[in-house]
């Protein structure tokens, strides 16, 4: 009885370990191939309108809420203080350094990354990748390494603007609405945001989020059971561990980047 | 969809988180100067103590941003706060301009003031300011005025 338990717990740990090795491999086998940038261009430009331009909409919109909930609750909580001049820093900090980069990550991974997977999972279902195969075409620089690549690139892309239309949500709820300086807004915004330390730390930290969550949507979808409940969990499972992975490695990152190294 | 028109919707995506990165970085990082070739010099300043003094605190003059604290060292043989200022090309001060540090409001940030003097050359890089005023520490200030008023009160 025990030793059947025991033995169940050891399969678990068995599978997850030959799991992260396919993933390793698979990982790999994407970035370890010669480049051939004119073929793979026009692919990887298609995946970008795909995967990030079509993302705009929702990235933009809930910045615009993020930032004007930040400009409200912060206002309301530096009024008790009689510190309210310093909204602009609140605002600007508090979305640069975490809420832009994790928060487009994780829309990115319900949005991008799900869409990714059951696309993926059902070229496979349908067995489209095992045909360019027979094709001679490798399904891997055709099908994958351009949504990777893609995804890898708009992230960064998309945690900039986030950034910019928060703050710019702040300031309309902060300076035209509750009646904050506007001078003082951006003077404090200016004197307290570091460049290196504030604002590209925080691209650094979507560059890598846009690294792992385009990892787990590529290869969830490439290691899905071929069948319609297999392409169902295939979907959850990336965003599940996408999720889990953004506010782990977020975590972590900060931790680093503000231990100064 | 037409190839032509997604290449035209990923170039705009391209070009708005450009733009978006620029406003990131003029606007709200305030990230000027050397960089597009707004000039500026440095000069130093020795204070007995800075208080709460940060890199980056605004330097001004008669009330007017004209510069920021580049870098603060430690002087250890005089045991004295090295101060570095940046400031704007466009304005030339005095050569025996004085700088004192004062508080924004009561418990606001420290920031550098600058009172001109009356000599004819001018601040050059590299040049430092002899005449400076520390920064007051209220807590010391809380203390001299407790010091007085039990003096005052022994005297009666």
């Amino acid at each position: 009885m025990l030793a059947n338990k025991l033995c169940a717990l050891g399969q678990i740990g068995l599978r997850f370990l030959v799991h992260l090795g396919r993933a390793g491999l698979f990982l790999s086998q994407i970035l370890l191939r010669k480049p051939r940038f004119l073929k793979n261009t026009p692919l990887c430009i298609q995946q970008l309108y795909f995967i990030g331009v079509l993302s705009l909409i929702i990235i933009i919109l809930s910045a615009l809420f993020i930032g004007m909930v930040v400009g409200l609750q912060g206002y309301h909580t530096l009024n008790k203080f009689g510190a309210s001049q310093q909204l602009g820093q609140l605002v600007a900090l508090s979305v640069v350094r975490e809420l832009g980069p994790v928060v487009t990550a994780l829309l990115f991974a319900g949005r991008a990354g799900s869409a990714i997977t059951a696309e993926i999972g059902l070229m496979k279902s349908t067995e489209q990748l095992s045909i360019m195969e027979m094709m001679g075409v490798d399904p891997i620089e055709r099908v994958i390494s351009p949504r990777f690549w893609a995804g890898f690139i708009s992230l960064p892309l998309l945690t900039i603007i986030f950034d910019a239309v928060a703050i710019w949500g702040g300031y309309l709820v902060g300076v035209k609405w509750l009646g904050v300086d506007g001078g003082t807004f951006w003077s404090t915004m200016q004197t307290s945001v570091d460049f290196y330390n504030d604002v590209v730390n925080g691209i650094l930290k979507s560059v890598v989020f846009g690294f792992v969550v385009i990892w787990i949507a590529v290869f969830q979808g490439y290691a899905t059971i071929p069948t319609a409940e297999g392409i169902g969990r295939a979907t959850t499972r990336t965003v599940v561990h996408a999720s889990l992975a953004v506010l782990g490695l977020d975590f972590v990152l900060t931790a680093i980047m503000m231990g100064g190294w | 969809m037409n190839k032509r028109i997604i290449e035209l919707w990923v170039g705009l995506f391209m070009l708005v988180a450009t733009t978006a990165l620029l406003a990131l970085a003029l606007k709200i990082s305030g990230l000027t100067g050397s960089v597009f070739g707004m000039h500026s010099y440095q000069i130093t300043a020795n204070f007995d103590t800075i208080g709460g003094l940060k890199l980056r605190a605004p330097i001004t003059l008669a009330g007017v941003r004209v510069g920021q604290v580049t870098d603060i060292k430690l002087d250890t043989t005089q045991f004295k706060a090295v101060v570095t200022l940046q400031i704007n090309d466009k304005n030339k001060l005095p050569a025996d301009t004085s700088a004192s540090i004062l508080t924004e409001g009561l418990l606001g940030a420290n920031y550098i003031s600058l009172q001109p003097g009356f000599a004819e050359n001018i601040l050059k890089d590299g040049d430092s300011l002899h005449e400076t005023h520390s920064a007051l520490i209220l807590e010391n200030l809380i203390g001299q005025l407790l010091f007085s008023l039990k003096n005052s009160g022994e005297k009666k």
